[in-house]
């Protein structure tokens, strides 16, 4: 249990942090695009396709810090205090991104202001998480287990890589999620959107891969050594035809899921491919998952309740998107 | 100023101001959860009218609250890095719990509850509302449990750097105080919504506006509160002896009680003063003699530990503690005596139109906010210098990395963006609340599901257009 237990861990923070990823992710997207939305009524029709599910979707991140500080206390003390304002400035932003949902919907006047608060909410979102992604990769000094780097060692070449690309994974996520969701204007509009992200995102896919074993933090770089580079080659492979087939999908009429499907598949496989390489390490270079896990009595208390809850949660997370299964109308309401 | 001092004025600052918002929503939850269930048994439109109104306020209030948690949920990490690596094996799970049992069936009811109307039949959209009002229990069952244990902790082993391991999760999450301190703060959740409804009633009334909805609520209100009010007071007190016996250094704090009395003389309630700390007096005291005794102890000449004690560095500040806590309980007597007196009003059938008893209810209408956020300053000031009682003080506590000027821009940021934020939340909740109920059009049952939902209430829908 001693070594099984962190492990299951990682897996279920892993899990947590790609549902977060996948589920606001389109939603942040949304935001991104929030600009291309021709005036205050086509912005109405893409809020309202997430307006019911947003809060749900945001929760995985609530999950992901309680789940960080009850089974890798060191690491959420460490990652958080460390990155203290990149994590300062998502927050902020994710506020903004949160109640302008509800504040545009009773507005009139300040309507503008709060699809501005929306769409520069969400970018902000998205870039520094990004950027707070780049910088747990890129690894953390520590002293006997002290953080002892500055508070803006978050800002580096590869941490801003990270950032933009992220922002634009959304604005994917985001753009495929209306392709799904809406019909006429807004869907022609998404579909034009689509293909030209596609092709940003493998780019950025690529520089980031490629950049990967050259960190400090020697990330990835092991795979390399040990030679099992062979068990990694099938995924950028993966990665290019996930890619070919969104790119045509984007544009092929009547299967309106296949967008969003291939979209979350190419997210899975870079999410993947980071956790892996991150692998035995929850804050690279040195401090590995055994190291930062609290005991036993903690992760395997949690961890009762998450197999018993999770699934009820999947389950009714389900229902509640079921209930609003189908095309949202573009003059379907606020409540 | 120094990085302890900003996080610690920044964490009182989020906290403060995400507390309102969960403590709003928790009563409304489960009025919302009645009125469905009144709609239900009695198809009366006016509960159909008053859900919606409802609901609207609560998805304002609920957006406010949960944007405003979600930062809590990092600052542990962000600011107290300490407290999270040393405590985080106990806390960890407790919040953990919260999310798993709490947020999601929060957060998935709530779309169904506020964009549902037209999906899902009438009794399926009251479950769905249930679920919310039972989640917003959950998670104050979870919270107010993490937040005990760290007044009483229990059930824990240190070792040698003091870090906390978990020996027995039944006595952490039943602590000494968490029984009264949940029961203390549900009610008075409850209480701070039963205050806002009747407040909102009787401004109606004074108005001469919506006048059926605001006689069904203010009697709602005021039934409620004469049942509850009596409730809290009881639990307060039984919550007061728990503190002397766990925390006997906040109840002298909140007592402003220096020196022990010589035997027999009982302890003096005190009723106005200005606690000297440098002294270790009380300057321009105005105190009943005895009833502090009766009040604390129950007995006329009972004694309790005094401030002075325990050293000066095992003191919280006395005079905030002595402030709030008479705030708090000054405005319990309030609320007391308005619903008694509305009570008189009502058998006299002057309820609906008595100057002096609508007025009040308009005034104490804000009242559970204040009288909540004062309880909340007794409680997390009356512990210091503590986070975790008597074992892991605020000063070690704190990220050990974080430089003051950091800090002081989070504050700032946090400062800036809350004000705004929530300066708007707060006038479209007074815009949402000056219109009032309106009459929602009969639920369309043609077409089913695939019926794109109309507006359920567009001409309503802006406030700050002209024509509120």
């Amino acid at each position: 249990m001693e070594y099984w237990l962190p492990v299951i861990w990682f897996g279920v923070i892993g899990f947590g942090a790609l549902m977060y990823v996948l589920l606001d992710g389109f939603v942040l997207g949304l935001g991104i695009l929030a600009p291309f939305a021709e005036d205050e009524h086509q912005l109405d029709h893409m809020m309202n396709t997430a307006a019911p599910i947003w809060d749900g979707n945001e929760t995985w991140l609530v999950l992901g810090g309680a789940g960080l500080l009850a089974a890798f206390p060191k690491a959420y003390a460490l990652i958080l205090s460390a990155l203290y304002l990149p994590v300062l400035l998502m927050l902020v932003a994710l506020v903004f991104r949160g109640v302008a949902f509800e504040f545009r919907f009773k507005a009139e006047r300040s309507k503008p202001l709060w699809g501005g608060a929306f769409a520069l909410g969400s970018l902000c979102a998205a870039f520094w998480q990004g950027v707070i992604l780049g910088a747990i990769v890129e690894g953390m000094p520590l002293q006997e287990g002290k953080y002892v780097g500055g508070m803006v060692d978050f800002y580096s070449p590869f941490s801003m890589l990270t950032g933009a690309a992220v922002v634009f994974g959304y604005a994917l996520l985001g753009a495929s999620w209306l392709i799904l969701k809406t019909e006429g204007e807004l869907q022609k509009t998404a579909r034009t959107l689509a293909r030209p992200l596609v092709l940003v995102v493998v780019v950025f896919i690529g520089l980031v891969s490629a950049w990967l074993p050259f960190l400090d933090s020697r990330i990835m770089a092991r795979w390399f050594d040990t030679g099992n580079f062979w068990w990694l080659s099938p995924v950028p492979l993966l990665v290019l035809v996930v890619a070919f087939a969104l790119w045509r999908a984007a544009m092929a009429h009547g299967r309106d899921a296949r967008p969003f499907l291939l979209t979350m598949s190419l997210f899975v496989l870079g999410f993947a491919g980071l956790v892996l390489g991150m692998w035995p390490f929850i804050v690279p270079p040195s401090l590995t998952l055994w190291q930062a896990a609290s005991p036993p009595s903690s992760q395997g208390f949690v961890l009762v309740g998450l197999v018993v809850l999770l699934p009820v949660i999947l389950g009714y997370t389900w229902w509640s998107y079921r209930v609003f299964a189908g095309k949202v109308a573009s003059d379907s309401g606020y409540h | 100023m120094d990085a302890l001092l900003l996080s610690r004025i920044q964490f009182g600052f989020v906290i403060s101001f995400h507390i309102l918002f969960p403590a709003f929503t928790i009563g409304l939850a489960s009025w919302l959860a009645f009125i469905e269930w009144r709609w239900l048994r009695t198809k009366d439109d006016l509960w159909r009218d008053l859900y919606f109104f409802w609901l609207k306020i609560f998805a304002v209030s609920f957006g406010m609250g949960v944007v405003s948690g979600i930062v809590m949920s990092f600052q542990f990490g962000t600011n107290w890095a300490v407290l999270s690596e040393k405590a985080g094996n106990i806390l960890g799970p407790l919040l953990s719990y919260e999310v798993l049992t709490a947020f999601f069936l929060e957060a998935s009811f709530l779309g169904v509850m506020l964009f549902g109307w037209k999906k899902v039949s009438d009794k399926l959209h009251f479950f769905a509302t249930l679920m919310v009002a039972i989640g917003t229990m959950i998670s104050t069952f979870w919270i107010i449990s993490a937040n005990s244990w760290m007044q009483t902790p229990q059930g824990y082993s240190l070792d040698a750097q003091g870090v906390f391991y978990p020996e027995s999760w039944w006595a952490i999450v039943f602590n000494p105080s968490f029984p009264y301190r949940l029961a203390h703060m549900v009610l008075a959740a409850f209480i701070t919504t039963c205050f806002v409804i009747g407040g909102v009633s009787a401004w109606y009334l004074r108005r001469g506006v919506h006048v059926e909805a605001g006689k069904r609520m203010l009697k709602h209100a005021v039934a409620f509160a004469a049942i509850a009010v009596p409730l809290q007071i009881f639990v307060g007190d039984l919550h007061g002896l728990n503190v002397r016996e766990y925390q006997p250094t906040k109840l002298a704090a909140m007592e402003a009680h220096w020196r022990s009395e010589p035997p027999g003389h009982g302890v003096p309630l005190i009723l106005f003063a200005v606690p000297n700390e440098r002294e270790e007096r009380n300057d321009y005291e105005v105190a009943i003699p005895k009833l502090g005794s009766l009040i604390l102890t129950h007995t006329l000449d009972g004694d309790i530990q005094p401030l002075t004690a325990v050293p000066r560095d095992e003191r919280p500040p006395v005079a905030p503690v002595f402030y709030a806590f008479r705030i708090m309980v000054g405005l319990g007597m309030a609320m007391l005596l308005l619903t008694l007196a509305s009570l008189w009003a009502w058998r006299r059938k002057t309820l609906f139109t008595s100057r002096w008893i609508l007025d009040g209810w308009r005034v104490l209408a804000p009242s559970g906010f204040i009288a909540l956020l004062a309880g909340w300053y007794v409680v997390e000031i009356g512990r210091q210098p503590y986070v975790v009682y008597g074992l892991l003080r605020t000063a070690d506590a704190v990220s050990p990395n974080i430089v003051a000027a950091a800090v002081l821009s989070s504050l700032i940021i946090y400062a800036a963006a809350y004000a705004f934020v929530f300066g708007a939340g707060i006038w479209y909740l007074g815009k949402l609340l000056h219109k009032g109920p309106v009459k929602q059009p009969p639920k369309d049952t043609e077409g089913g599901e695939k019926t794109p939902a109309r507006p359920l209430s567009l001409p309503d829908e802006s406030i700050d257009g002209g024509a509120a």
